[in-house]
C-alpha cells in the first residue's frame, strides 16, 4: 500500500508476518531487498550513508533486527526453520547493498567517480626491453637439453687444437684425401713441431669424443657443444666459424639400432613429435657404419609441398626430408687410440653424432642468411626476444 | 659427377625407373642428389664417397644396383682382335713400390678422328668434351669402369722404352694443359729414354698427346701409389678426373682389362692393327688378406637379428667371395674383391651388410645407462650472467673470432703481453688473428647498428678469447657488454637521477651510473667486495671508465670508449663496454644467499647537505663515515648532487642520507643526534662545508 504513493522518498517498515506460507516469506523478503536497494541508490553524501546504514544494521531498532524480532522470534514453531532461511538471506542481500554503498562514499569523498574513471587499455603497455637469447645458442642449449635428460654429461675442449685430436686420433691418416673436406685453418709458425702437434683451430667438435675418452672410463654418454671453424669465406650458407653439437656414447651392447633410436628420440624432442627420422649411409672417417639422419621436414609436415596453393616447400627442396646430422658407430681404429684406459673395441661399441646448431636453427627459423647470425643486428635479434 | 642411368642399363637389366633406382641407390649410400634430362638423356648427379673410388664410375654404380635388386651384373668383356708381330717395346719400372703394376698396349696404322657418335653423345651427356676417338676412349673407359688411362703417340716416345722413375730436380715437363712445370725428385713420372712424357697418374705430357698425325699408339694403365698421386696433383695444384681416382685407390686388377677396353674402341672407330701381346709389368701383387666375419659380431655392433643368409647374400652381390667357417654358420672367411680397397677389417664388411641391408630396416632401440649426470664445471655461473644479462635488456650476440692484427695490438689481451695467435692461411687481412679480447667484434656489431639507423642497441658476447701462456694455447672466457649512449639513457628512471645540474657533465655521469649499475647486477651474483678503481686499458675514455675488483681481484673494465677508438671506428654516438672476466669470476664462485631476520624497529633517516671540492669522491665521503663504525648505521646513500647556480666552480654540494636503525630497540632522538654530529664532523674533516 505504500507503494504508488506520491511521496518522493518512501520509507520502508517492516510489516508483522501472519501468514508464514512459503509463497508470503517470499514476497515480504523480496520487498524488504527491493526497499533496501531504493533507499541504498538515494544516498548522496557521507551523512546520508551513515544514516542508511544505521537505519539496516543499528543494533538496537534497525531494520536487520525488527526483522529478526518480528518474523523470526515471532515465528510458529514448525515454520522457525524457514524463517531462519529466510532472514539470513535477507541480511546477506542488505550487507552487500552496503558494501557497494561505501564503495560510493569513495568515489564521494575522492570526488573521482570509479566507474566512469576508466583508463584506455588498448593504449601500448609499457615494456621493459628484456634481451633476447641468441638463435643459435638457444637451439644449442635446447638440444644439449633433450641429451641431458637422456643421461648426457655436457664436455667440452679447445678450440685451438692439434693435428693429433683433430684428425690423427679420430682416423684421418696423414695426406688422406678425408682431410681435404675439412678446409682447415692452421695457427702460423708450427712448421717446427712434429706434425701431431701443430695446432689448428678444429674443424669439428669430435676431437673432445677423444679428450673425453682420455680422461674417463666407459660408460660414457656425453654431449659437447661449440664452436668449430674452416676455411669458408661467408656468404649466405657458409661462415669460417660455426656452432656444432656433438655426442658419443659408449658402453658394452651399444648397437646401431641405440643411435637410431637415440637420434629418433631427440629430434622427437626437439622438433615435436610428429616427426620421422631416416638414415642414409655417408663416410666419416671416425665411424662405420656412418649415416647421414634426415627429418621428416617440420615445415611442409613431409609433403614437399606448402600452403592452400601447394607451393613448392623450399627448405627440404620438395623432398620432404632435412638433412639434419651425420653419425655412426664409433670406428674401431679410434677405440685404439685409448684402448688403454678401458675402451677395447671387442669389449665396448659406442655411437657419436654431430649436427650443426646454426643449420637447425636457420631451417627451424626460417632464416634465409646465415650472416645474420653474426652481425649482431638488433633488428634481427630481437626477434627471438 | 654425373651418371647416365641408361649407361647403368648397359651392365644390369634393371626394371625399375630412374626415379626409383635414384631413391634406391641414395639410400645404400651411392647418393643421386639431383636428376636432369628424360629418358635414355636422364643423368644423375652424384655424391660419392671419398672411400668409395669404386662406385665412382657407371659398372660400379651398376654393381651396387645388382645387389640392391639381386640382378645379374654383366661382365665387361672387351673384343680385341688377334696380335701382329712383335712391339718391340720395353717398359722398366724403377720405382717398384710406386708402381706396382705397368700394362700396355700398342696399335700401328690406326687414323685419328671424331669419336662415334654414341662414344661422343655419352661423354657430353656426363660434361665431357669429346676430343678425339683415341683420347676419348681413354676418357669413356674411366667413366665407365672407373680406371684412368692415358694414350701416347709412339712415334713420339725417344727410344722405344718407357721408364717409371722419380723426376730429377728441376727437370722440366709441359703438361696437356699447356702448362711448363718444374719437376722435383719427389714426383714420379714416366718417362720416355731421353724425358718425361707424364706426371705418373695425375696428367699427361704435351710433346706426346695424340694428334691428328698420330699413326701409332701406346695405351697406359698403371696402377699408382696413391700417396704419390696425392702429392704430386697437390704440388703441381692440378686434379685431374685421373687423379682423384688413382689417389683413393684404382683397383689392381682391371689394368689388363681397362687396356684392352681402350685398345677395342679405339681400333673399331680409327682401324689399325694391335701389335704384340699386352705388356704387363707386375712388380709388386697387391694381396689383400681375407678377413673372417663373426655372425655375432654383426650383432652386437647392428643390434637385431640380420640373418647368416641375408649377410652371405649382401656381400657375395658385391662382388666378395664368401666361404662359410666353422660350424652352423656362425662364421665367414670373406676375399675382398680387388676394387675394394676400403674393406679391410670386419667392421667394413659389417657396415656393407647394414647399408645394402638397409638403415631404415634396424629397430630403433634406446641403450640402458647407469652413471651420473653432470653439467660444465661452470654452467652454473654462465646461466647465471646471461639471464642477468638478459633481464637487463641485452640482446646475446655472437662476433666472428677473427679481428685484424691492428686491433689485436690495439685490444691487447687483457693478460697482459701474452702473444697472439696467427693463422697460417686466413681469410683475409682483417680476420687473420685469433681474438684477444671481445671489444673489437662488440664494437663492430655496434657500429653496425649505428650505421643502420638502430640508436638503443644492447648487446652481449660470452666466449672464448685466445693467447699463448708460454708455449701452449690458452682459451679464457669472456663477457663482453655494448651499449650505446642512447640506449643508457633511454633506460635512465627520473626517479633514479642523483645529479641534477642538468648540464653536459651531469648527463654522462649520471648514464656512467647506470652503466654501472648494470655491471653491478652482474657481479652482484658473485661473493666478495667490490671496489673500483681508474685502471683501465687505453681504448677506454680515462674520466668514464672504472676497473671493478672483486676481494682485491680484478674481475671486469668498463665505462665509455675513448674517443679516437670511437673516431677510428666511425661510431655515431658514444657507445660503453664492459669486459668481464670470466676466468677469475669462475674462481669467486657464485654468492650464496643468507636470510637477515626483518627489522622489528623502526629505521630513522637523517639528511646531510655539504659541499665538497670536485676532488672529493663519493668513495672517500662514504669511507669516512663508514669508519665512523656506527653500530646502527643501516646505509649512507646520496640523495641528490648539484654543481652551478650559487655553488662555486670546482665544488658540488650534495644531499647525503643516513639510515639509521637497531635490531634490538627503537633509537632515541639523543642517540641520532649524538651520531649524526659525528658524521658532520666527518664530513667537515673532508673539507665539506654543511648547506643551512
Amino acid at each position: 500500500m505504500w507503494r504508488g504513493c506520491p511521496v518522493p522518498f518512501a520509507m520502508y517498515t517492516v510489516p508483522k508476518l501472519t501468514d508464514y506460507s512459503a509463497q508470503a516469506l517470499e514476497t515480504a523478503a523480496a520487498d524488504c531487498v527491493r526497499a533496501c536497494a531504493d533507499e541504498a541508490a538515494g544516498v548522496r553524501n557521507e551523512a546520508e550513508l551513515k544514516a542508511f546504514r544505521d537505519r539496516w544494521m543499528g543494533r538496537k531498532n534497525g531494520v536487520l533486527t525488527q526483522i529478526n524480532d518480528l518474523w523470526l522470534k515471532a515465528a510458529p514453531k514448525d515454520a522457525k526453520r524457514e524463517a531462519g532461511r529466510r532472514v539470513n538471506q535477507i541480511k546477506a542481500h542488505v550487507e552487500d547493498i552496503l558494501l557497494k554503498a561505501e564503495f560510493l562514499r569513495l568515489e564521494l569523498a575522492t570526488g573521482t567517480p570509479l566507474r566512469s574513471g576508466r583508463v584506455d587499455i588498448s593504449l601500448p603497455g609499457i615494456r621493459r626491453p628484456i634481451g633476447a637469447e641468441h638463435p643459435v645458442l638457444r637451439t644449442s642449449r635446447e638440444l644439449v637439453a633433450v641429451f641431458q635428460k637422456l643421461g648426457y654429461s655436457v664436455a667440452d675442449g679447445p678450440v685451438v687444437e692439434t693435428d693429433y685430436y683433430n684428425f690423427e686420433s679420430l682416423n684421418f691418416p696423414p695426406n688422406h684425401p678425408a682431410r681435404d673436406t675439412q678446409d682447415t685453418l692452421f695457427i702460423a709458425g708450427q712448421q717446427a713441431k712434429p706434425p701431431r702437434e701443430r695446432l689448428l683451430l678444429r674443424t669439428h667438435t669430435s676431437p673432445v669424443q677423444i679428450r673425453t675418452m682420455e680422461k674417463m672410463r666407459p660408460p660414457i654418454r656425453i654431449v659437447i657443444p661449440g664452436t668449430v671453424h674452416r676455411n669458408d669465406p661467408p656468404d649466405a650458407s657458409h661462415s669460417p666459424m660455426f656452432y656444432q653439437i656433438e655426442g658419443l656414447a659408449v658402453d658394452t651392447n651399444i648397437t646401431f639400432g641405440d643411435l637410431k633410436g637415440t637420434l629418433d628420440h631427440a629430434m622427437k624432442e626437439f622438433f615435436g613429435s610428429r616427426v620421422k627420422t631416416s638414415f642414409r649411409p655417408s663416410f666419416f672417417p671416425f665411424t662405420e657404419p656412418s649415416a647421414e639422419m634426415f627429418v621428416s621436414c617440420f615445415i611442409c609436415g613431409g609433403s614437399g609441398k606448402r600452403g592452400t596453393d601447394n607451393a613448392p616447400c623450399r627448405p627440404c627442396k620438395q623432398t620432404g626430408w632435412i638433412e639434419i646430422l651425420g653419425c655412426g658407430m664409433v670406428d674401431p681404429n679410434v677405440f685404439e687410440f685409448v684402448k688403454d684406459n678401458g675402451y677395447d673395441p671387442k669389449k665396448v661399441s659406442g655411437f657419436a653424432f654431430g649436427m650443426g646448431a646454426d643449420r637447425i636453427a636457420l631451417l627451424k627459423y626460417g632464416v634465409d642468411d646465415l650472416q645474420l647470425f653474426f652481425q649482431g643486428d638488433v633488428r634481427f635479434l630481437r626477434q627471438f626476444s | 659427377m654425373k651418371i647416365s642411368p641408361q649407361w647403368i642399363r648397359d651392365f644390369v637389366d634393371l626394371t625399375v625407373d630412374n626415379h626409383r633406382l635414384a631413391e634406391d641407390l641414395t639410400a645404400v649410400g651411392i647418393a643421386v642428389e639431383a636428376i636432369s634430362g628424360s629418358g635414355p638423356d636422364t643423368v644423375f648427379e652424384m655424391e660419392i664417397g671419398t672411400n668409395r673410388p669404386d662406385a665412382m664410375n657407371h659398372y660400379g654404380v651398376a654393381r651396387e644396383a645388382a645387389a640392391i635388386y639381386d640382378l645379374l651384373l654383366k661382365p665387361i668383356e672387351p673384343n680385341v682382335p688377334p696380335a701382329k708381330g712383335d712391339a718391340k717395346f720395353s717398359i722398366q719400372v724403377e720405382e717398384t713400390r710406386l708402381c706396382p703394376r705397368f700394362t700396355a698396349r700398342i696399335m700401328r696404322a690406326t687414323s685419328i678422328k671424331p669419336s662415334p657418335d654414341k662414344t661422343a653423345h655419352r661423354l657430353q651427356l656426363l660434361d665431357q668434351r669429346p676430343i678425339n676417338n683415341a683420347v676419348d676412349a681413354t676418357n669413356y673407359v674411366l667413366w665407365e669402369m672407373g680406371k684412368p688411362t692415358h694414350v701416347f703417340d709412339m712415334d713420339l716416345l725417344e727410344g722405344g722404352k718407357i721408364v717409371v722413375r722419380k723426376a730429377r730436380d728441376g727437370e722440366r715437363l709441359k703438361t696437356l694443359d699447356g702448362v711448363e712445370r718444374k719437376l722435383t725428385s719427389e714426383d714420379l713420372v714416366v718417362a720416355d729414354a731421353k724425358q718425361p712424357i707424364g706426371l705418373a697418374g695425375v696428367m699427361g705430357g704435351f710433346e706426346t698427346m695424340i694428334t691428328e698425325k698420330t699413326k701409332n699408339i701406346l695405351v697406359e694403365s698403371a696402377w699408382w701409389d696413391p700417396g704419390t698421386v696425392r702429392k704430386t696433383s697437390r704440388r703441381h695444384g692440378i686434379h685431374t678426373e685421373a687423379s682423384h681416382r688413382f689417389e683413393r685407390g684404382a683397383d689392381f686388377e682391371s689394368t689388363v682389362l681397362s687396356c684392352d677396353r681402350v685398345t677395342e674402341l679405339i681400333l673399331q672407330s680409327g682401324g689399325g692393327d694391335l701389335i704384340g701381346d699386352v705388356i704387363d709389368v707386375v712388380s709388386n701383387r697387391m694381396d689383400q688378406a681375407p678377413v673372417a666375419l663373426h655372425i655375432a659380431e654383426v650383432r652386437r655392433i647392428l643390434g637385431g637379428k640380420i640373418v647368416a643368409s641375408e649377410i652371405y647374400r649382401i656381400l657375395k652381390k658385391l662382388g666378395f667371395g664368401v666361404i662359410p667357417a666353422g660350424e652352423a654358420e656362425q662364421e665367414f672367411t670373406v676375399h675382398i674383391p680387388t676394387w675394394r680397397l676400403d674393406v679391410e677389417r670386419e667392421i667394413d664388411l659389417i657396415e656393407e651388410i647394414a647399408r645394402l641391408h638397409g638403415y631404415d630396416k634396424f629397430d630403433n632401440t634406446l641403450p640402458a645407462f647407469t652413471g651420473a649426470v653432470v653439467d660444465l664445471p661452470h654452467a652454473a655461473v654462465d646461466t647465471a650472467l646471461r639471464n642477468r644479462a638478459l633481464a637487463l635488456g641485452y640482446n646475446e650476440a655472437v662476433s666472428l673470432t677473427f679481428i685484424s692484427r691492428a686491433d689485436a695490438e690495439r685490444f691487447a689481451s687483457a693478460s697482459g703481453e701474452a702473444p697472439v695467435l696467427e693463422l697460417e692461411n686466413p681469410l683475409s687481412e682483417e680476420a687473420s688473428v685469433m681474438r684477444t679480447a671481445m671489444a673489437p667484434g662488440m664494437l663492430d656489431m655496434l657500429a653496425w647498428n649505428l650505421n643502420r639507423g638502430s640508436e638503443g642497441v644492447r648487446l652481449f658476447e660470452m666466449g672464448r678469447t685466445y693467447e699463448m701462456r708460454g708455449a701452449e694455447p690458452s682459451e679464457p672466457q669472456r663477457m663482453c657488454l655494448g651499449t650505446t649512449a642512447a640506449a643508457v639513457k633511454s633506460a635512465l628512471p627520473a626517479a633514479a637521477v642523483l645529479d641534477v645540474s642538468k648540464d653536459e657533465q651531469s648527463g654522462v655521469a649520471e648514464a656512467f651510473r647506470l652503466f654501472k649499475g648494470e655491471v653491478e647486477n652482474l657481479l652482484a651474483k658473485f661473493a666478495g667486495e667490490l671496489a673500483y678503481d681508474r685502471q683501465t686499458a687505453e681504448y677506454f675514455h680515462p674520466g668514464r671508465s672504472a676497473r671493478a675488483l672483486l676481494d682485491g681481484t680484478v674481475v671486469a673494465q668498463f665505462g665509455q670508449i675513448a674517443e679516437d677508438v670511437k673516431a677510428a671506428r666511425k661510431l655515431r654516438q658514444e657507445v660503453f663496454l664492459a669486459e668481464i672476466d670470466l676466468e677469475r669470476l669462475y674462481t669467486c664462485g657464485l654468492r650464496q644467499v643468507k636470510f637477515w631476520p626483518l627489522a622489528k624497529y623502526p629505521a630513522v633517516e637523517r639528511d646531510f647537505s655539504f659541499v665538497f671540492a670536485d676532488a672529493v669522491e663519493f668513495e672517500q665521503i662514504h669511507r669516512a663515515v663508514l669508519n665512523l663504525r656506527l653500530d646502527d648505521l643501516r646505509s649512507l646513500d646520496p640523495v641528490e648532487i648539484f654543481r652551478g647556480g650559487s655553488i662555486g666552480a670546482g665544488k658540488y654540494s650534495i644531499l647525503l642520507r643516513a639510515t639509521l636503525q637497531s635490531s634490538a630497540r627503537t633509537l632515541r632522538d639523543e642517540e641520532v643526534a649524538q651520531w649524526s654530529a659525528k658524521i658532520v664532523a666527518a664530513l667537515q674533516g673532508l673539507g665539506g662545508v654543511q648547506r643551512a
